[in-house]
C-alpha cells in the first residue's frame, strides 16, 4: 500500500476514473421519472381498454399521441409488460 | 460539496428507498465513473456496449435496492453486478464477432487497480470543493494549467501549487485511514 501515497502513484489512480459520457449519467439519474411514466402508463392502460388497444397497435404513436415521449427503454419495457 | 455526498453508502441506500431522487441522483453520480472504468478500461467494451452495460447495471441497482441485504455492502454489489453484464456483453458479441478479450491477468490487474482508484476517489470526496475541483480537472479529465487557469481565472502558478497542496492533502488524507485507530495523544 506505501506506492498509494506516492503522489506520482496518487495522479494515476485519478487519472483511472474519469468521467461517464454525461448523457450515459443523466439517462441513470432519470430512471425513477422513466419508472414512474412506465406505471403510469400501465395503470392506464389497465383502466382504459382503447388506450390498451391503441398501444399493442402502434405503441410510439399511441404513446405520442397520449403526451408522452416515446422514450427508447420505455418502450422496450412497455411492450415486455403489455405482452405479459 | 452537497450533503449527500458525505452520507455512506448505506444513508444513501436508504434514502434511496425512501424514493429520494437527489439521493439516486448522488448514487448515479458516486458509482458512474467507477462502472464506467470497469466496462471501458477492465473489459474494454465497445462505447456501444459500455453504454448498454451502464445503463442495465443502474436500472437493476434502481430495480433491486430493495433485496439488498446489507446496506454498506453496496460497492461490492454494484461491483459483481457490473462484471458479470459486461462478461454477458463479451459472451454475447463473441457470438456475433470475434472481439479482444483482456487476458485474465491483465484483467485482473486493471480491475484491482480501479478498486484502488475507487478508495482514492472516496478520500478525494472528503476534501474541500476547490481541491476536489483542480485534482478532478487536471488529472480526471486532463485539463491543463493553463486551461483551468483561464476557465478559473486564476493565475497558472497559483493553479500549480494548489495542485500540489490538493494532492499532499489527499495523500495525508489517505495515510489517516490507513492508520490504525487508537487513543489521541493529544
Amino acid at each position: 500500500m506505501s506506492e498509494l501515497f506516492d503522489e506520482v502513484r496518487l495522479g494515476e489512480l485519478l487519472r483511472c476514473l474519469r468521467p461517464a459520457p454525461d448523457g450515459w449519467v443523466r439517462a441513470a439519474q432519470e430512471l425513477p421519472l422513466a419508472r414512474r411514466t412506465l406505471d403510469e402508463i400501465v395503470e392506464r392502460a389497465e383502466a382504459d381498454l382503447a388506450f390498451r388497444e391503441a398501444l399493442l397497435a402502434d405503441l410510439e404513436r399511441a404513446l405520442e399521441g397520449a403526451g408522452y415521449e416515446p422514450d427508447e427503454r420505455i418502450v422496450v419495457e412497455l411492450r415486455r409488460r403489455l405482452s405479459a | 460539496m452537497s450533503q449527500l455526498s458525505t452520507l455512506s453508502d448505506a444513508e444513501l441506500v436508504q434514502r434511496c428507498r425512501e424514493g429520494n431522487t437527489d439521493a439516486w441522483n448522488e448514487l448515479v453520480e458516486r458509482f458512474s465513473r467507477y462502472v464506467y472504468a470497469v466496462c471501458t478500461r477492465g473489459y474494454r467494451l465497445s462505447e456501444e456496449d459500455a453504454d448498454d452495460v451502464f445503463q442495465e447495471v443502474f436500472t437493476r441497482v434502481f430495480t433491486h435496492l430493495d433485496t439488498l441485504r446489507n446496506d454498506a455492502a453496496l460497492r461490492p454489489w454494484i461491483a459483481q453486478l457490473t462484471r458479470r453484464l459486461c462478461l454477458d456483453s463479451i459472451t454475447k458479441r463473441g457470438r456475433e464477432q470475434a472481439t479482444e478479450e483482456p487476458m485474465a491477468e491483465e484483467l485482473a490487474a486493471d480491475l484491482a487497480e480501479i478498486d484502488e482508484a475507487f478508495t482514492v476517489r472516496e478520500a478525494l470526496a472528503t476534501l474541500s470543493d476547490t481541491c476536489q475541483e483542480m485534482l478532478d480537472r487536471f488529472f480526471a479529465r486532463d485539463q491543463s494549467y493553463r486551461t483551468i487557469s483561464d476557465e478559473l481565472d486564476l493565475p497558472s502558478g497559483t493553479v500549480a501549487s494548489r495542485i500540489a497542496r490538493c494532492l499532499s492533502k489527499l495523500r495525508t488524507e489517505l495515510e489517516g485511514r490507513n492508520e490504525p485507530s487508537g487513543p489521541s495523544s493529544g
